[in-house]
């Protein structure tokens, strides 16, 4: 009975994505004692944890439309961390009027923040005819915006880092003041929740997955699968923007060069270690969502072990190949048989008996 | 072992998730026999053959084969195939870009110094396939040759690797008479030189040319193993369905039903066509009536039935639907005009794989509801236990992927599917192709019932038989063009087919 229960927990498609997390923070119990405590100072939350949920935010947002992308159209978009780099320059060329840096706002902050908005959007629609119009494989499609995204984001800001030192700006970033939480944090939550909503309370949760599975069969039972594919790289831009701007705020600037470097290769990864398949189809939403935050423990425990921060890619790599080996069909094969062994074993014992 | 036996299997039990997919089956194979393995789609036989082949594995039971101590058990093809079990797929596993003698050898090439003796190899290969009386240049690739010859060729290469058991699963599915004739000959060939087949196929005329002895599965349960001169016709197909065999000569539609006044016409095609497609036709589907379409393969049947729907857009001509003119044509536009069409290709156009029978059930319905009228929940389980009850789908729960089910129960799906949206006019291109006979039945007995109640359904089949059963009238289709119509005394097996040769 017992392990009927047990084994009911294991089979949930869950499981494994929570199993990894739990284990990264695991580790922490014994290297870093002190890290799940959470203080107050200056009436902000303080601790590793709290550093964990906050510094994960742009990813939690950019793995949201990459699951999206790869379960419509089996590929990955990887000009988000582009895309990142010109909405936070839109954003802050619009805010200072055009100059290196202000400490007034020259325009109101949701006339920047929508400016940065749209322009993901607007990206995320030119992927989206690449992709779902013209049919050319996502990861060229997007490999034009991941090379020219830059570029457009240096041409914007004439090749400088434009800043935004204004308080009110930085609070995207940062926290409210005398509310504890961290504001990066509750966009994250408000990205996810309003995603698993539209997905729940529409049906386009079920004609995405139907169309990541069969394309053909989909748009004859009435499904506009070209629609769909391109709504999703459109969604996956608006995401990529809004991370963007998170990203700025935090340094009140806008950096073409490093904000949201590599994070195409992180929201990738947190599809995959959610244990959604690249090859498109059915997808998880939480199980990216928990990638996301398994990616980001993973650093900061790096960081809070005191590795320097050159090394935490190697580590990185070698516990990511771990777990994905984890969830890997091959290793479930050896689990399986391994239990079979076991259970014959048993079997043989009690005839002996 | 028996004596004379080359593979006993015994107490065989495997289960699937939700299925026991085979209880306590025993099939024994004669040295220099031709053994047929029948049951309906989702009996068992393809789970048999995988056991035996090692694909998949097996609970409870014991395998001897003739050369081997013991029970042996094959983890992997090769395996099966080190210990003489060789198979031989409906799809052919060549290397179309290679020549006939590197695909006999590949793996296994005759060796000189290291190097591969091309020669050797060459001569080798003319001789197995002169030995059996394949005529192909064996220094030619393998493309150059019609899917008969290759498939002669896939079994010369499972023969020469010291085949003692040869399985061939549905190897005549895609040949015409004169190539099944041939792999026969082939076949009888190895049967006297000792060789043990087991044939797997639909074909009963097949069954009663070729096969020695029938072993009958029936919902993955051994029904028993039958000499094939002493079971008659009826009873195998009584043996395979459980049942007592339908007349099927008795559900066609009764006269008078179709309606003949003009708000009866649901379908007005006036010069409907597509260049480099379907030449322009007219054509006129009225209520309650089975519209049947034929023709050789190629002939236009298909394209013709796409173009109705616009699963293809259509380039000139107009099409009228209960006397609107349709003229948005794309698959939802023609769902909102009341159609639905069952593709032919049901794997590549029809399922959705990965998604469960609920959602491929109520899939179409939803998309025409639109996206942001979602059906609840309980809305849609109530559609899909209806519809599993009604069409008698057999599958373990709602929530089951739709690629677990067999090719028979898919198909039921999707028809349901299609059912489900509620249509005035049901296209089904091929809906019994690769079911079994039972499914069949009630297929064909479900298209004519709908007709009665009033929907017009065309119903396209490469089996004549079955559409003179079900079908009012039927288009004869030639070289992507409509060149006649059929109806009442005129529908016979003979004017079909000259209309379809075209001779006068």
């Amino acid at each position: 009975m017992k392990s009927g229960t047990l084994k009911n927990i294991t089979s949930k498609r869950l499981f494994l994505p929570l199993f990894c997390l739990a284990l990264v923070l695991l580790v922490n119990v014994i290297t870093t004692p002190d890290f799940f405590a959470i203080s107050v100072r200056d009436g902000v939350l303080y601790g590793y944890m709290i550093d964990i949920i906050n510094r994960a935010s742009e990813l939690v947002i950019l793995a949201i439309g990459m699951t999206l992308v790869v379960s419509a159209s089996a590929g990955t978009d990887i000009s988000v961390g582009a895309i990142m780099a010109v909405s936070a320059a839109v954003c802050c060329s619009v805010l200072t009027g055009g100059e290196r840096a202000a400490t007034e706002l020259v325009a109101p902050l949701f006339a920047g923040f929508g400016a940065a908005i749209l322009v993901g959007i607007i990206i995320g629609c030119f992927n989206g005819f690449l992709v779902a119009r013209l049919n050319i494989q996502p990861m060229v499609a997007t490999l034009i915006m991941f090379t020219a995204g830059r570029g457009i984001a240096q041409l914007i800001t004439d090749g400088q880092i434009t800043y935004v030192r204004v308080d009110s700006y930085k609070l995207l970033g940062s926290s409210f003041p005398g509310f504890p939480v961290p504001t990066p944090f509750i966009v994250a939550v408000f990205m996810v929740a309003i995603t698993a909503l539209i997905l729940k309370r529409t049906a386009l949760g079920m004609y995405i997955q139907s169309v990541g599975i069969n394309r053909r069969a989909s748009r004859l039972i009435g499904i506009k699968s070209v629609f769909i594919i391109f709504l999703t790289y459109a969604y996956c831009g608006l995401c990529s923007g809004m991370a963007g701007l998170i990203a700025s705020s935090r340094i009140y600037s806008a950096d073409a060069n490093n904000i949201g470097l590599n994070m195409e290769l992180d929201a990738i990864l947190a599809v995959a270690i959610g244990g959604n398949s690249l090859g498109g189809g059915k997808f998880s939403l939480a199980g990216s969502v928990i990638g996301a935050y398994t990616i980001q423990a993973l650093t900061t425990t790096l960081y809070a072990m005191h590795v320097s921060s050159d090394q935490v890619p190697v580590y990185k790599a070698v516990v990511v190949v771990i777990i994905v080996a984890l969830q890997s069909p091959g290793f479930a094969r050896w689990k399986k048989s391994l239990a079979k062994k076991k259970g014959s074993m048993q079997l043989e014992g009690k005839e002996a008996a | 072992m028996e004596q004379g036996s080359v593979l006993e299997m015994r107490h065989i039990y495997k289960t699937f998730p939700g299925v026991k997919a085979l209880q306590n089956v025993d099939f024994t194979l004669k040295k220099g026999e031709i053994h047929a393995l029948m049951g309906e789609n989702g009996a068992g036989k393809s789970t048999l053959i995988k056991v035996l082949t090692g694909v998949e594995e097996f609970e409870t039971g014991e395998i001897h084969v003739d050369g081997t101590e013991g029970a042996v058990i094959n983890r992997s093809p090769q395996e099966a195939q080190n210990r003489g079990i060789s198979t031989v797929y409906q799809e052919i596993n060549l290397c179309p870009n290679l020549t006939v003698a590197e695909n006999l050898f590949i793996g296994r090439e005759p060796r000189k110094a290291g190097l591969i003796d091309w020669k050797e190899m060459n001569r080798r290969a003319s001789e197995l396939l002169k030995g059996l009386d394949i005529h192909a240049d064996v220094t030619k690739t393998i493309d150059n040759y019609s899917i008969a010859i290759q498939q002669m060729i896939a079994i010369a290469r499972a023969v020469d690797m010291s085949a003692k058991v040869l399985i061939l699963d549905e190897p005549t599915s895609s040949l015409d008479d004169g190539e099944v004739e041939k792999l026969f000959s082939l076949m009888r060939r190895l049967k006297k030189e000792g060789v043990g087949i087991i044939f797997v196929t639909h074909f009963l005329e097949q069954v009663y040319e070729v096969c020695d002895r029938i072993t009958v599965l029936r919902n993955g349960q051994l029904v028993g193993q039958f000499t094939t001169a002493e079971l008659p016709r009826v009873q195998l197909v009584a043996k395979m369905m459980g049942k007592d065999f339908d007349d099927l000569a008795a559900i066609k539609t009764e006269e008078g039903q179709i309606g003949k006044e003009a708000e009866d016409i649901v379908i007005k095609a006036v010069g409907l066509g597509k260049k480099g497609y379907v030449k322009p036709f007219d054509l006129v589907i009225r209520k309650g009536e089975v519209v049947g379409f034929t023709g050789l393969l190629g002939s236009g049947r298909s394209e013709t039935v796409r173009l109705l729907y616009g699963a293809e857009r259509s380039d000139e001509g107009e099409l009228f639907v209960k006397g609107q003119k349709h003229s948005a044509r794309n698959p939802l536009s023609s769902m909102n005009c009341g159609m639905a069409y069952l593709p032919e290709d049901r794997k590549n156009e029809g399922i959705i794989a990965d998604l469960s029978v609920r959602e491929n059930l109520i899939l179409a319905l939803q998309a025409k509801r639109g996206v942001f009228r979602l059906l609840s929940r309980k809305q849609q389980e109530e559609f899909t236990d209806k519809y599993i009850e009604m069409l008698q789908i057999k599958t373990a729960s709602r929530e089951t992927p739709i690629k677990s089910l067999s090719g028979g129960n898919q198909q039921k799906v999707i028809i349901g599917r299609w059912l489900l949206t509620n249509p005035d006019f049901l296209i089904l291109d091929e809906p019994t192709r690769g079911i079994d006979v039972g499914t069949k039945t009630e297929i064909q007995k479900l298209v004519v019932e709908l007709a009665s109640q009033g929907m017009a359904v065309v119903f396209i089949s490469s089996e004549i038989e079955e559409m003179l059963r079900t079908c009012d009238r039927m288009v004869v289709m030639r070289d992507s063009a409509k060149v006649g119509e059929l109806s009442g005394e005129e529908m016979n097996q003979a004017s079909i087919m000259s209309t379809i040769a075209g001779g006068q």
